[in-house]
């Protein structure tokens, strides 16, 4: 297993042209210049490749389905190969025990050297029984393979945050990869699913500098995450303008207005959907005319509507928002004020009443 | 003559007035532009959450949101600053500006004050106390729903601005840990920086309430006082 990326790739059949659109392309999608395409060109050249371990825990396969649309027909047929991706229960060919083995053959032998890229999270709950892989709970596989790797990809919401299925009441106690394994450094690459590009070029990235990408206090690639929806979304303008979209298909929405009061999400939502788009940067949720629902969002399932601006906030135990709350306060205060100035000037003028009668009789 | 008028009922019915210098210039000053903005921040505020309706035309040709936020942060800027201005004041001022900021909480007796004046306001008691600062009990209300509440405003605040200028930037550098320690979640942020904007409203109320009511009830100016400096005491 000494052989290099690039020995790879020629040995299924693509050519030197191909391999090198393949590294520009790289280095413009992660921002680098066209400086970095040849030292692009030399790792994959010269290293070997890294092991990667794909668990599936509690998930919907949504990250494995965008990965493998990932835009360019390169980074497609390439990067999967690149990876070693030494196992994969979705898209692997070997089964039952011969696929476990491997397992076991990649801890041993990349001790410390494998990368571990987790879909999805493990329920604790009832000893994690909610997910049972080869006859054990997933939190047991997922402890024994992060013991010994290098550094753990979180794909996905649901490997970040625990997006759906830790989602109140979080029946089976899904819990995101980080607050499981602690000992190890963690990429939160989240979205729901994150975009194939993004998560193709965090790969990329990993295995070209042999280092993390840079994160953000949350524990994102800064490069993909740094920003929100909102500050790169081609509707911003009508944003400042004051332009919304005031109803669902009304004269603003088809001539497309903003969204933010149809309860988009993008202000509060980092992601670079508003950059990179989906399907070959064909689109994004806003550009066909729906907001952001927020999905790469810690929580985001349990924040409030998709609908509203101002959500609804669940701690005090009533639906509602900050608004209703509020102004039900100073309503509150309000009446207790007037009331209490009402006794206050019944009380005086009773008062007053006798001290001028009071002093009415002195002047006499 | 008016005048002579005048006299003579003042010589009748007058009665001497004690005054004490509580609140200097500063302070003062600082005060009513505190208020002001305080007002332009929840206005507008309302207006970035709830935006008014949308006006049709030429795109490049408006700007009502971008001024909203403007407003919005220009005078959050005016309050922080202020606020900082005002923390200065109570190490430099006379002891009256330190009020606010630091509650004697463990002297029984202010305690003690501070339940007379809760039932001088339910009107369990006839006379209230004459008070050359703040009575006890509205030093506690300040410290509560002003020093604490204007913190909590602006550490969410400037957090939710540092969004907006970017990672890197001072406001994500100095305040941007602010929305990590709250859950991560901006939007989340957003509504308990609009939760504040409401609890602030009802400190107004309660405050602007208790200056008119106390400056017509108790036994010393009030209102007056936050223009002039001097407080006045009635008997």
């Amino acid at each position: 297993m000494t052989e290099t990326f690039y020995d790879v790739l020629r040995r299924q059949g693509i050519t030197r042209r191909s391999f090198l659109k393949f590294c520009s392309l790289t280095a413009t999608s992660l921002g680098l210049g066209s400086a970095a395409a040849p030292q692009i060109a030399h790792a994959l050249e010269t290293k070997p490749r890294t092991p990667v371990l794909w668990l599936h825990g509690l998930e919907c396969t949504c990250c494995s389905e965008s990965f493998i649309r990932s835009a360019h027909p390169l980074t497609k047929d390439v990067v999967l190969s690149m990876l070693s991706l030494d196992y994969d229960d979705t898209l692997m060919a070997a089964a039952g025990h011969q696929a476990e083995a491997i397992l076991d053959e990649i801890r041993t032998k990349y001790k410390g050297n494998y990368i571990l890229a987790v879909e999805g999270n493990p329920p604790l709950n009832e000893d994690g029984m909610f997910a049972i892989q080869g006859g054990r709970p997933f939190i047991e596989k997922l402890r024994e393979t992060a013991a010994d790797c290098k550094a753990i990809i979180s794909w996905g919401s649901c490997a970040s945050w625990g997006c759906v299925q830790a989602a109140k009441p979080n029946p089976t106690r899904a819990t995101p990869v980080h607050k499981v394994i602690t000992d190890k450094p963690i990429i939160k690459v989240p979205g729901c699913p994150p975009i194939a590009e993004v998560m193709t070029a965090v790969v990329t990235y990993m295995l070209t500098f042999e280092k993390l990408p840079e994160l953000d206090r949350m524990g994102r690639p800064k490069m993909f995450y740094g920003q929100r929806i909102h500050d790169k979304c081609y509707r911003r303008p009508h944003f400042d303008a004051g332009q919304f979209a005031e109803a669902w298909d009304d004269e603003g929405s088809r001539k497309g207005y903003c969204l933010y009061k149809m309860g988009c999400k993008g202000p509060t939502t980092y992601n670079a959907c508003s950059t990179v788009r989906w399907n070959e940067g064909v689109s994004f949720p806003i550009q066909s005319g729906h907001g952001c629902i927020g999905c790469s969002e810690d929580g985001f399932w349990d924040k409030g509507s998709f609908y509203d601006r101002v959500t609804d906030i669940k701690q005090f135990g009533i639906e509602a928002n900050a608004d209703k709350v509020g102004a039900t306060a100073a309503g509150v205060v309000g009446a207790a004020v007037a009331a209490h100035a009402a006794v206050t000037a019944l009380a005086r003028a009773r008062s007053k009443s006798g001290i001028d009668i009071k002093q009415g009789q002195e002047e006499r | 003559m008016l005048a002579q008028q005048d006299a003579h009922e003042a010589e009748r019915n007058a009665r001497l007035v004690k005054a004490v210098y509580v609140y200097e210039a500063p302070l003062r000053l600082w005060h009513w532009v505190n208020a002001l903005a305080i007002t332009v921040l929840a206005i507008t505020g309302y207006f970035i959450g709830k935006p008014l309706p949308s006006i049709a035309g030429d795109t490049s040709a408006q700007y009502v949101m971008g001024w909203i936020r403007f407003l919005h942060f220009a005078a959050a800027y005016i309050f922080a600053i202020g606020f900082l201005g005002r923390i200065y004041w109570a190490l430099v001022g006379n002891h009256h500006a330190r009020q606010i900021f630091i509650l004697p909480i463990f002297n029984r007796n202010w305690w003690g004050e501070v339940l007379y004046e809760l039932r001088w306001y339910l009107f369990l008691v006839k006379e209230p106390n004459k008070y050359v600062g703040h009575n006890p009990m509205a030093q506690l209300m300040m410290f509560l729903f002003f020093t604490v509440g204007a913190v909590y405003m602006i550490l969410t605040g400037f957090a939710l601005y540092g969004e907006g200028l970017g990672a890197g930037s001072w406001a994500d550098h100095m305040f941007g840990w602010v929305i990590w320690v709250l859950g991560g979640n901006s939007l989340q942020v957003h509504n308990m920086h609009r939760l504040g904007m409401w609890v602030t409203l009802c400190f107004i109320i309660v405050h602007i309430y208790a200056a008119i009511r106390e400056d017509i009830m108790s036994r010393q100016s009030l209102i007056s006082t936050m223009v002039s400096g001097w407080r006045m005491f009635k008997d």
